[in-house]
């Protein structure tokens, strides 16, 4: 659907080259909702760009359905702009048209029949839920609303592909929520493909099946969602990742913690669904083993469960060993923790 | 009694005058400079149509002609004058120099006023696969309208100030009038009626202006 080929992007500011984006590959598929996460500056804006064609690669290519979009005429590539719809961080709205004719612009511009435009936005105002603010003016609405503009805007002219930059980031949390709600509506009632540029792992979390991070204009680690949360290997991953999933004791019971030579600190990660499982209580009753848990941690990811346990085992050595193994051998991902 | 050297019919030519002036050459002024303050936006660098060649023209012309003080204006382009009013002397005489003083202004004030639109719109206008001209026709104009019709106000005061000078191809005018009347006659009252019609014509003018561009920018 779309894809970027080694793409690497350079700017020239006041003959400095700067580089943006560099030999980034990233493929995203018909019906996705693919997150693109990493901090300010890290090139995330620059790689939405180029999807469509705001900014141009200095190497590599754009792909979309197959075709490079660099060779593509002026007037055609103009066509091809009308199939990507696009959401802003600050909405981006005219403050000088009512909501109504924000919406139909896209429409104005593909010079369609006013009965047509009337038909068509009052139908994408019903559905992002603002039918009643139709003749109202940008700057009566509240942040969210003015998305929901945006959004509607966005979807006028039919397109297969909606690119939202930031679009949450101005947003209060329950906004924030609700929009993301109207996104993954848009995706599974229309089968129009998303990409999200975001700096909030919540986001991501939240609504998306496939996660690129990126960090100083390169892709360090991308993947579903699930495995990039339940085994993050880059460190920014690592550190995105602690921003909705908590994996640490806290100080206070760490200090309580007793040392003593026969107890292990284990930190357990869940994968795969086990966790419906009654995996300690059974490692209990066949190794006869204490079992005390210190941190539990439960993360929906759009239905799958991550679940993480530290626990402290007594046991002798050998009995741990075991334990591990059957642990491991149930899809827990063991790892040995120590605390100074 | 008020003693003065002026009749009321010579007092209301003037105004007449004056309004002719300024509106005639506001008129002309504007049909040259808007257009010329949307070429200089859209072909600056990074602009929708971005052309070094049409801004590098463009740009250090409308510098010249701003920067020529209107009284020499006026006398420099004489030969011009004549060649399009067939006089270099009246009123008519006097649109001439006056439209060309205000329409690299006017381009000018529209150039600051396209450029206050938000940079995002534009994005979000290329994002649409939007032509220049519809860019410039659907998101630039309507959203810099509000402060264009300011720029407009601004221009308009600027030519009133403009045919005070006129009166130098004797063009007229209340600005004349005073000069000649109240100045080099020594009547008093026409400088003061003078001043009072101008603050007057000023003061309604900006009022105007401030209630329509209120009125557009609320929609």
């Amino acid at each position: 659907m779309i894809e970027l080929r080694d793409i690497t992007k350079i700017y020239n500011k006041k003959g400095a080259a700067v580089t943006a984006l560099r030999n980034v590959d990233l493929q995203v598929e018909k019906g996705d909702i693919y997150g693109v996460i990493g901090y300010s500056g890290a090139g995330k804006s620059t790689l939405v760009r180029l999807i469509n064609y705001l900014e141009e690669p200095t190497e590599g290519q754009v792909l979309i359905e197959g075709v490079d979009l660099a060779s593509y005429s002026v007037s055609e590539l103009r066509a091809k702009k009308k199939q990507i719809g696009m959401i802003f961080q600050h909405f981006n709205l005219l403050e000088s048209k009512t909501v109504f004719d924000n919406v139909a612009l896209p429409l104005v511009l593909l010079k369609e029949k006013k009965q047509v435009i009337e038909k068509r936005v009052y139908e994408l105002l019903a559905f992002v839920g603002l039918e009643d603010k139709a003749k109202q003016y940008p700057n009566e609405l509240s942040g969210g609303q003015k998305q929901r503009v945006g959004i509607a805007r966005a979807l006028a002219s039919n397109p297969t592909i909606l690119l939202c930059d930031e679009a949450t980031s101005a947003l209060d949390p329950q906004t924030t929520d609700s929009i993301l709600k109207l996104l993954k509506k848009i995706n599974e009632e229309y089968n129009i493909t998303v990409v999200i540029i975001t700096h909030e792992m919540e986001v991501v979390k939240q609504i998306c099946d496939k996660v690129a991070v990126m960090e100083k204009g390169e892709i360090i680690e991308q993947g579903a969602v699930i495995e990039v949360f339940g085994n993050p290997k880059h460190p920014t991953t690592e550190t995105f990742v602690r921003t909705v999933i908590k994996n640490e004791v806290p100080d206070s019971l760490k200090q309580a913690i007793q040392k003593d030579g026969n107890s292990k600190l284990l930190k357990l990660d869940f994968l795969n669904q086990s966790s419906s499982e009654p995996l300690i209580s059974k490692l209990i009753q066949r190794f006869h083993v204490k079992v005390n848990i210190l941190f539990a941690n439960t993360t929906d990811i759009q239905g799958a469960m991550l679940v993480t346990l530290i626990v402290q085992l007594e046991g002798e050595g050998a009995k741990a060993k075991e334990v591990i193994q059957f642990l491991e051998g149930n899809d827990v991902a063991v790892q040995e923790v120590v605390y100074p | 009694m008020i003693s003065t050297t002026i009749t009321m019919d010579q007092f209301m030519l003037s105004i007449y005058q004056t309004i002719q002036m300024v509106s005639i050459s506001l008129i002309i002024g504007s049909v040259l400079g808007i257009p010329l303050g949307i070429l200089v936006v859209v072909t600056r660098p990074g602009g929708i149509i971005e052309n070094k060649w049409v801004y590098g023209l463009l740009n250090p012309i409308i510098n010249i002609v701003r920067s020529v003080p209107f009284i020499i204006l006026l006398v420099a382009i004489i030969p011009l004058t004549k060649l399009i009013v067939q006089t270099s002397i009246g009123t008519s005489a006097a649109i001439v120099p006056l439209t060309i003083y205000i329409a690299p202004y006017i381009g000018r004030l529209v150039e600051n006023s396209l450029l206050e639109v938000n940079p995002g719109i534009m994005e979000a206008a290329e994002a649409m696969g939007a032509t220049p001209y519809q860019v410039i026709r659907y998101f630039l104009l309507p959203e810099a309208f509000g402060s264009l019709i300011l720029s407009l106000t601004t221009a308009t005061i600027g030519l009133i100030g403009a045919t005070a000078m006129a009166g130098a191809v004797g063009a007229g005018g209340v600005g004349d009038m005073a000069i000649v009347y109240g100045y080099q006659r020594f009547d008093t009252f026409v400088i003061i009626a003078t001043v009072v019609v101008l603050v007057v014509f000023v003061q309604v003018i900006q009022s105007l202006g401030n209630v329509l561009a209120r009125k557009v920018r609320r929609g």
